[in-house]
Order: structure tokens, then C-alpha cells, then sequence
């Protein structure tokens, strides 16, 4: 045990190849038939707020992504977007993963599960470690377009006791249109949470939302109640009205 | 105990090797060139983690460039401290250690030279990357993905300049500090390759978070951690010239260590959508691992037992017992963050802020500074300058980090509960400026403290009192290997 060899051997690649199949290979398991959902995929569903933005600024829109279908500048977007989130280590601050405990489903949203981190833009996930501000998880669609705009021209304008940096190099110089980088970090931020929606959700669908939304308080059944006899006068019960 | 362990977990006599008569077995200036670039990585990291602690108090010192974005500054924070700062000062340290508990000199000192500036080069890249906005979505492996290769080339760099003296020794057993260096150092390339290649490039989602929970922790536990202690077991020895307590403790030390610490990294991903088996072996490995360190500390602590008044007269030997001091704080407050029950309100919270800076300042860092101590009036032939500024250099930055820990928990405590509690969010950020501003008024401290060091350190070298005798090879051994009466 005081041996080169043995402490090299044993130590040095032993328990590190044990521990990486204990705890990476084997978690690795239960998820290694999803398909890795490519940007383009990701893109082919294009929220709300992504036609809005460009309808918002037309000019700004053809010159970041050109005369494109919008599936394909979504996708030109989320590429620049992800790649300015991680650059400005936006997941320093903001997380991305609603856990199960804490009464995080109550603020942010449906629990994450593991399937909606299965694309080319969860290489690697960015779940984050720190939350100096909110979840963004299932930011998309929280805000407004003209809401991000302001906020990332400065935050204090906005939330004004808010702490996060001011972004100026996300505008043409006129100061008030996002350039491509800022066109494209709204467009991730609105995306985020959309695209693997188990159920439509739209509001036809209000059962479906019903049943992605589970309340962390859980209430005790309510108690039954007394019914009347049939000797008993239906009006000491309120009638109909009952 | 002492006396039947005495003779194993000694550092080994290099009396009987055979040496070129030409060349001293320690080469000073490779240790102490990689103390001086460690040293200037380890300013902007300080000065980076001032100006962004500044950013959360609405005060954006620097001109509001790309370049300079507050989040970019953040993570050179981090970056430089872990491979500017700590890593070169390992490698000065593993110059200074490895030939001397070997009996063999490095490789080649023209390897040395190259892995100086290799290194620091590689350092320069991910400063400007990062800087550039090509910052890894990987935390504490920000290093852009082009600047990877380089890092895993840096690391064989390594490998090969310190394995040789290892393998060759002609000692059948190898010491302590030996056992670590052999092991960390192959686990900085596997951790390395594991966390910044498969996640980027091979799996993604689900299957990619437990490698980056493991990244960071390895490179920290697997990495920090063993050259760290490696360091312990042979600078503590000398400068308090008896061995090590026990020899039996340091064995189950190491091998806890090198069993528990790799089957961790989940934990820093607790509640994710990670499988909850993983996540409970990570929980259970932590709260095991507690157990092995407390031995480590123990053996640590009864190595000074009988010589407190060491701590007052000999500075390294202070910094070596406040870091050791912090390791055991640091690690029984692992054994309960890692509960799912804390985890639920300090997760996410500035508790952990204050969890990383007790573990890479107030341990790792505290230790270097300690080495640095011990080491500058051997590498520059002068004595210290002033000890009056060492006294401040320690006292500013314990202080300054004690408070900022201090705060940086509480702080995490009131802004756990006020998450869970559902608080407004613009609340909870109200709730943490003052905590905040304590916070950057501890960090100032501990850079004014660091100008102490970096005057007394340039002031050193210019001085005129010589010390008298450095001898590269044997000085410190001969004073210790005898044992002193009464131990």
C-alpha cells in the first residue's frame, strides 16, 4: 500500500474508474435511448414571442438572421442566445432546474424531469449552482419582449433595487434596438421551458394545465357532508341553493 | 504509538542516494519562478472577485465593455484562483518536495522551463478567452474549448516531469506526501478529460450533469485536496522536527480519501432531475468521507501536540494550523450541507459562496501562503523583510476571510429560508445587500493584506540581510530525522 504501483494503480485509476461508473455511467442509464434533440428540432416550434420580436423590430430581425424562415432564425438564435448565456455566465447567477423540495414548484413551475435537457443546447445542461436571481427554467413567455429589452438595456430601470449588470453591448448604438446578440438572448430566454411540453397547452386545453400544475400545499380532504333524510326538511339545508 | 511508527512516517533519509555531484537536487528557481506567477494570477483573481462582489452592490467599478462584463470577471475569479493560483503553486511546491522525499532530481530542467511557461500560458489563453466571451459551460473548467487540449497536454507535462523521480527512487516505501502527489497528479488529467470532453462533446442533459457534479468536486477533492495534504505531511514534519503522529492514520486517511472522495460529485446537483439512487450514494459517500477526515485532522493535530507555542514564533507553521483549523470546519459542515434536509435551503444560496472560499482560501490557499512563508528567504537567499507585514498579511486575510465566511453563511441562511418561503424575489436580493457589503468589506481586507505580502515579498528580494546558509539538498532533514528528546 506504500508502493508506487499499487497507490497508481489502485488509488489513481482504480477508484476513479469505479467511482465514474457509480456515479456517471450508472446515472447515465435510465437515459441513454433519448434522442439528443438537435437545435433545428428545438427550433421547429417556434414560440409566440419569437414572431412578436421580430415583428418588433423588422429591420434588426433581417439584419441579425437574414431572409430565413422563422424555424431557421429561431435556430440561428438560440445558437448566438446560449452561447451569449454562457459567455456573460448568466448560469452563475440564474439556475436552470426547478427541484422538487424547497417550494420551487410553487414559484417556478413544473419539477424538471430529465427529458427536456436532451438537446445539443443541454451540452451541458445548465442547471447552475446559484441563484442570485429567479430560476429561468420556464422563463419563456413570463416577461415581455419589450420587458427583456429595457431590462437587459438596465435592470434598476425595470426592478430598480436589482442587481444584475447592464448589458449595453446587447444594442445598436441608437441604444434602444437589440442588436443580433441581444435579439437572439431574448429569443433563448423566451424559448426556455417551451419545447417539450408534454401536453399542448393552450387555453382550450385547461384540463391538461390543471394536471401539469400540483400544488405543494396539499390540503386533507374535505369532510363529508351531511346528508339530509329523508325526514329531515330539504330547506334546513339551504335547498337548492345548498 | 509514535515510537514504533516513527521510523515509517519519516520522510525518508536521502543521505544514502547516489547524486551527480554537479547539480543540487532541488532546482530553486523553477520553485520559485512558478511561487511568482502564482502569485500575480492570484492578484487579478482577487482583485476580479472584488469588482464583481462591488456589481451586487450596484457599483460597477469598471467601464461597462464586453470585455469586462461583470460575468466574465466571475469566472476568471474562479478560473485563475483554481489553475493560476493553486495549480502553479502545487507545481513549486512539488519541485521543492518530490526530489528532496525522492532522493532523484525531476526529469529535466529544460522541461521545467517549458512546463513554467506552457503552463502559464495556457493561464494567459483562458484569461483572455475568458475575457472574449468563449467561456465552457463548465463550472470551475470555464477554460474555452479550444484551450482543453492544451490543459490535458499541460497535465502529461507534468506527469512526466514528476513521475520519473517517483519510480526511480530507491526507497521501497513510499512516504505520505509521495502517496498523494502519485495519485492527484493522474487525477488532474482524468478529471480534466472526464469533465470538459464527454459533457461538451458526448452526452448531454441527464447524462451529462452527474460529470459536470463530479468535475467540480474531483478537481477540488481529487486534485486540491491530496496536493494540499501532500504538502502538510512534509512541511509540518520539518518545520516542528518530529514525525508524523501516526503512520496508521495517515494510511486510512489517504485510502478514505482516494475511495470516498471520486463517488461524491452528485451531491453538488441534489434535487436535479438527476436519479435519486445516485444522488443518495453521493449523500451517503459524503457523510462517510467526514469520517476519514476527521482522522486526518487528528493526526495533524496530534503531530503539534506539545508545541502551540510554535504557532506564535514560526508563521508557516500558523498558516499550516489555521488552514488545518478550517479544513475540519470546512468538512464537518460538508457532512451536514450534504443532507437533503439542509439542502432544500442552502442550495442555490450564498452559504455555498462562503462553503468554496473556507475550502480554496481558507484551506488550500492559507497552506500555500504558509509554504510561501517558510520557502521565499530559501529561494531568494534573504531574509524576510519585515515580519511585522507578514503579521498583517495574516491577520488582515484571516480575518477578512473568517468574516467573509461568516457572512457569506449567514447571508445563505436567510436567503434560503426566504426562497422557501416564497418570498418576493426582490426581497430576498434586499435581504442579502448588507451581507453583501460586509462581504466586500472583508475582501477588502484580505487584499490589503495581499499588498502586504506582495511589498514584503519584492522588498525581500532587494534586502540586504542574507541568510546564512541554504543548502538545496539535505538542510531541512538533518535537523529532524534525529529525533528530538522527548517525543
Amino acid at each position: 500500500m506504500e508502493r508506487f504501483s499499487f497507490i497508481f494503480l489502485v488509488a489513481g485509476i482504480g477508484f476513479f474508474v469505479l467511482a465514474f461508473v457509480v456515479s456517471a455511467w450508472i446515472p447515465m442509464l435510465p437515459v441513454k435511448d433519448l434522442q439528443i434533440a438537435t437545435v433545428a428540432e428545438l427550433a421547429s416550434r417556434v414560440p409566440i414571442e419569437f414572431i412578436e420580436l421580430r415583428e418588433e423590430y423588422p429591420e434588426a430581425f433581417q439584419k441579425a438572421f437574414g431572409d430565413v424562415s422563422d424555424e431557421e432564425a429561431l435556430a440561428e438564435a438560440l445558437r448566438i442566445g446560449h452561447r451569449a448565456y454562457i459567455a456573460e455566465a448568466c448560469w452563475h447567477c440564474h439556475s436552470q432546474q426547478v427541484r422538487h423540495w424547497g417550494n420551487d414548484e410553487a414559484r417556478f413551475g413544473r419539477v424538471s424531469y430529465p427529458e427536456e435537457y436532451h438537446h445539443e443546447l443541454g451540452m451541458p445542461p445548465l442547471w447552475g449552482t446559484r441563484r442570485v436571481g429567479p430560476d429561468l427554467a420556464r422563463e419563456g413567455g413570463l416577461q415581455s419582449n419589450d420587458w427583456h429589452v429595457a431590462h437587459f438595456w438596465r435592470p434598476t430601470d425595470v426592478v430598480p433595487d436589482s442587481v444584475m449588470p447592464e448589458y449595453p453591448w446587447f444594442f445598436e448604438p441608437d441604444g434602444v434596438t437589440p442588436n443580433r446578440t441581444g435579439l437572439s438572448i431574448i429569443a433563448y430566454i423566451q424559448w426556455l421551458g417551451s419545447w417539450n411540453h408534454q401536453v399542448e397547452v393552450n387555453i382550450e386545453n385547461l384540463p391538461a394545465i390543471d394536471a401539469m400544475y400540483e400544488s405543494p400545499v396539499q390540503h386533507p380532504p374535505a369532510p363529508a357532508r351531511p346528508q339530509p333524510t329523508a325526514e329531515e326538511d330539504y330547506d334546513d339545508y339551504g335547498g337548492e341553493n345548498y | 504509538m509514535s515510537e514504533s511508527s516513527a521510523a515509517s512516517s519519516s520522510p525518508p533519509s536521502t543521505q544514502g542516494a547516489s547524486l551527480p555531484a554537479e547539480l543540487p537536487l532541488v532546482n530553486p528557481a523553477l520553485v520559485k519562478w512558478h511561487i511568482v506567477a502564482g502569485i500575480v494570477w492570484f492578484t487579478i483573481a482577487l482583485l476580479a472577485g472584488l469588482f464583481y462582489s462591488m456589481q451586487l452592490l450596484q457599483h460597477w467599478p469598471l467601464p461597462k465593455w464586453a470585455v469586462l462584463s461583470p460575468g466574465r470577471i466571475r469566472l476568471i475569479h474562479t478560473n485563475l484562483i483554481a489553475f493560476g493560483f493553486l495549480a502553479n503553486a502545487f507545481w513549486a511546491m512539488l519541485y521543492w518536495c518530490v526530489p528532496r522525499l525522492t532522493g532523484q532530481r525531476v526529469l529535466s530542467d529544460v522541461l521545467g522551463w517549458v512546463i513554467l511557461w506552457a503552463w502559464n500560458l495556457i493561464i494567459l489563453l483562458t484569461y483572455v478567452g475568458l475575457h472574449l466571451g468563449q467561456a465552457q459551460a463548465v463550472e470551475w473548467g470555464e477554460t474555452p474549448v479550444w484551450v482543453d487540449p492544451l490543459v490535458v497536454v499541460g497535465a502529461i507535462l507534468i506527469w512526466l516531469q514528476f513521475y520519473p523521480p517517483i519510480v526511480r527512487t530507491k526507497e521501497k516505501a513510499l512516504y505520505v506526501s509521495l502517496w498523494y502527489f502519485s495519485a492527484g497528479m493522474i487525477w488532474l488529467g482524468l478529471t480534466y478529460i472526464m469533465g470538459n470532453f464527454l459533457p461538451e462533446y458526448f452526452v448531454a442533459g441527464n447524462a451529462a450533469g452527474p460529470l459536470l457534479g463530479l468535475y467540480i468536486h474531483d478537481l477540488v477533492g481529487l486534485f486540491v485536496t491530496p496536493m494540499g495534504w501532500g504538502m502538510m505531511y512534509f512541511f509540518v514534519p520539518i518545520l516542528l522536527r518530529r514525525p508524523i503522529w501516526s503512520h496508521a492514520l495517515s494510511l486510512v486517511g489517504f485510502w478514505g480519501l482516494a475511495f470516498f472522495y471520486p463517488l461524491q460529485g452528485v451531491h453538488h446537483f441534489l434535487g436535479s432531475p438527476i436519479p435519486m439512487f445516485a444522488q443518495y450514494s453521493a449523500v451517503v459517500s459524503t457523510i462517510a468521507i467526514e469520517i476519514v477526515v476527521t482522522t486526518v485532522v487528528i493526526n495533524f493535530f496530534m503531530t503539534h501536540r506539545g508545541s502551540g507555542v510554535s504557532i506564535g514564533s514560526n508563521m508557516a507553521l500558523r498558516w499550516f494550523w489555521l488552514g488545518a483549523l478550517n479544513y475540519f470546519i470546512t468538512c464537518f459542515q460538508c457532512a451536514f450541507q450534504v443532507t437533503l434536509t439542509f439542502q432544500q435551503v442552502i442550495h442555490f444560496t450564498d452559504w455555498v459562496v462562503g462553503h468554496a472560499h473556507l475550502v480554496m482560501f481558507g484551506v488550500f490557499s492559507f497552506w500555500i501562503l504558509g509554504m510561501i512563508q517558510h520557502l521565499w528567504p530559501k529561494l531568494t537567499g534573504r531574509q524576510w523583510w519585515s515580519t511585522r507585514l507578514n503579521e498583517w498579511h495574516f491577520w488582515l486575510t484571516a480575518v477578512g476571510l473568517g468574516g467573509m465566511f461568516l457572512t457569506l453563511t449567514a447571508a445563505g441562511l436567510v436567503q434560503g429560508f426566504m426562497m422557501m418561503g416564497l418570498s418576493p424575489w426582490i426581497d430576498i436580493v434586499r435581504a442579502s445587500v448588507p451581507f453583501w457589503l460586509t462581504r466586500t468589506i472583508t475582501g477588502l481586507a484580505i487584499i490589503a493584506g495581499h499588498g502586504c505580502l506582495i511589498w514584503n515579498m519584492v522588498a525581500t528580494v532587494y534586502s540586504a540581510r542574507t541568510v546564512k546558509h541554504v543548502d538545496m539538498d539535505y538542510e531541512p532533514y538533518e535537523q529532524y530525522i534525529e529525533e528530538p528528546a522527548g517525543v
